[in-house]
């Protein structure tokens, strides 16, 4: 039996601990992993709890990212509670295996420190791993600060193992930003956060010896579509109710809320800039400075990605005039992510919204405060107009002339 | 299963052997376990064959080196007495021909359509040690 850790009320941890303590208090009965930065910590540091007694699962070292999401794939075919952590090239080598958990229905907790795709090789935080990994069938959760890293991830266990869903779930954090920052986290004792996701219970698992099941089989033209479309139902109209749910418990439980879609300001708000992970807080933070100031400015925050939350985000903006989508992931030959989602959630809407698109911080590259009062700036003069005043994509904070498009 | 929707089948890409549960699934003989219609058991696949091994048990010594060797757990074997040939498995490798140490051999590869009494009848005669 697992040693237990008496933690006080605040620790001050980085989004890696908070995490890797979230992991430690579930008692995960298999991690594969294989470290990367910055996601190193979360498996050091749970690598450390196990060697000194605070977990009984096991832990497998394995050579490569791909083989420690295929580890983690059997271990959950097996019957087990399962997670790991990854970033970016990492996270990369993992997609092809991403698709296999899903596909086989199997909840593992993957949690994501996001960092930039090479070339030219990068180490800092930016979301394009987090953006390849939005059409793998996976649920995904975006962590603003180390609170929320801490937080989702007892989210992300109790929604992804419920029979209902069975569904794999991520949990973002910015790399180095959430993840190398320590803050105060304020936390659950053993017991509680145990309890808050509960015992693991297996489905279909293969060490059912009297069940004999044969997992990851093929299906061609005659059945592999009717697999897609069950599993592409379930995260439509089974996964919100249940993310809801736990949101709610969760609340009553810590007096923290969480929302599918985070709100700030927007009550009236003519223009709101619509963004995810850190850039969140600096967004707010911005917001209140120009509320202070007279203008009418609010922040939508991602917090579920994956599924797109399409009805929560129309509710969100309407009456809003002018909307940046901003995206931290180069898009590479079209518009940034954010912006095509929120165009296909705005078209039918009825309303005339102003929608452009911002695209920043790549590589790391800081988005200050200054970049979002420029921002807010021409967004409310989109709002005033009624129509672009800008181009619809600009890049911001790059060197030399500006770059914009369409 | 064929007339199953989206809606009806069991999540995960997953199939299962046996309806419901089983137990001491080892040391049950084929004809007795409980196959599922998913489970490949039940499917024939005596189309993928060209030739077939047909079975001569006036030679055979019961040694079970075809039972061992068959790749495709074709050859029906009871109470270590070898019985014949399952034909709905059995993709006509010919290992078990390959294998068979008898003199004739007491399994032979036949064309798919050839009769089996005609090959029985015209079975080889065993062979002279050549000096």
């Amino acid at each position: 039996m697992a040693d237990k850790q008496e933690l006080r009320e605040v620790e001050v941890w980085d989004g890696n601990m908070a995490a890797s303590q979230a992991m430690r208090q579930v008692q995960i009965d298999v991690v594969a992993a294989y470290p990367i930065t910055p996601s190193t910590p979360i498996v050091e540091n749970y690598g450390n709890f196990l060697a000194n007694g605070y977990v009984d699962g096991e832990f497998i070292m394995v050579e490569s990212e791909h083989a420690a999401m295929s580890g983690c794939i059997g271990a959950s075919a097996a019957g087990g509670r399962v997670a790991t952590a990854t970033s970016s090239q990492g996270f990369a080598l993992m997609v092809e295996t991403l698709y296999q958990a899903s596909g086989m229905r199997l909840p593992i907790i993957l949690n994501v420190v996001n960092r930039a795709l090479a070339a030219p090789l990068n180490v800092n935080g930016d979301h394009s791993d987090m953006y390849l990994g939005r059409d793998s069938g996976w649920i995904q959760f975006d962590a603003y600060n180390p609170q929320n890293a801490y937080d989702l991830n007892f989210i992300a266990f109790r929604v992804a193992e419920d029979h209902e869903i069975r569904l794999p779930a991520m949990v973002h954090q910015d790399g180095f930003l959430t993840s190398h920052t320590a803050q105060g986290v304020k936390t659950l004792d053993d017991d509680t956060a145990y309890s808050f996701v509960g015992d693991f219970k297996p489905m279909n698992d293969m060490l059912d010896l009297d069940h004999p099941v044969t997992h990851g089989v093929q299906t061609e033209e005659d059945w592999h579509f009717e697999h897609k479309a069950r599993q592409h139902h379930d995260l439509m109209t089974k996964v919100f109710p249940r993310i809801e749910a736990a949101f709610d418990a969760f609340e009553k439980l810590t007096g923290r809320r969480y929302n599918i879609v985070e709100t700030y300001n927007t009550e009236g708000a003519d223009a709101v800039v619509v963004c995810m992970g850190t850039s969140v807080e600096t967004a707010v933070e911005v917001s209140n400075e120009l509320r202070g100031e007279g203008k009418k400015v609010g922040v939508i925050g991602i917090r579920v990605l994956r599924p797109w939350p399409h009805a929560q985000i129309a509710e969100a903006l309407k009456g809003i005039k002018a909307i940046g989508a901003l995206d931290r992931s180069s898009p590479n030959g079209t518009f940034g992510m954010l912006y095509n989602e929120l165009a296909g959630t705005v078209v039918n809407g009825g309303e005339n919204k102003v929608l452009t698109n911002y695209v920043y911080g790549l590589g790391g590259r800081d988005l200050t405060k200054v970049h979002l009062r420029e921002i807010y700036a021409e967004l409310l003069a989109n709002a005033e107009a009624g129509k672009p005043t800008t181009p619809l994509q600009q890049l911001i904070g790059v060197r030399g002339p500006q770059i914009s498009f369409h | 299963m064929q007339n199953n929707g989206w809606d009806n089948f069991e999540i995960g890409a997953m199939l299962r052997s046996f309806d419901g549960a089983v137990s001491d699934i080892a040391t049950t003989l084929q004809e007795d376990r409980p196959y599922s219609k998913s489970n490949s058991f039940t499917a024939s696949v005596a189309d993928w064959r060209i030739e077939k091994p047909i079975f001569n048990k006036d030679y055979c010594i019961d040694c079970q080196f075809c039972w061992i060797y068959c790749p495709d757990i074709s050859i029906i074997s009871r109470d270590k007495k070898m019985v014949g040939v399952d034909y709905d498995h059995c993709k006509g490798c010919g290992i078990c021909v390959e294998v068979c140490p008898t003199n004739p051999k007491s399994l032979l590869m036949f064309a798919e359509q050839e009769d089996e009494d005609k090959a029985l009848a015209g079975w080889p005669e065993k062979e002279k040690k050549e000096n």
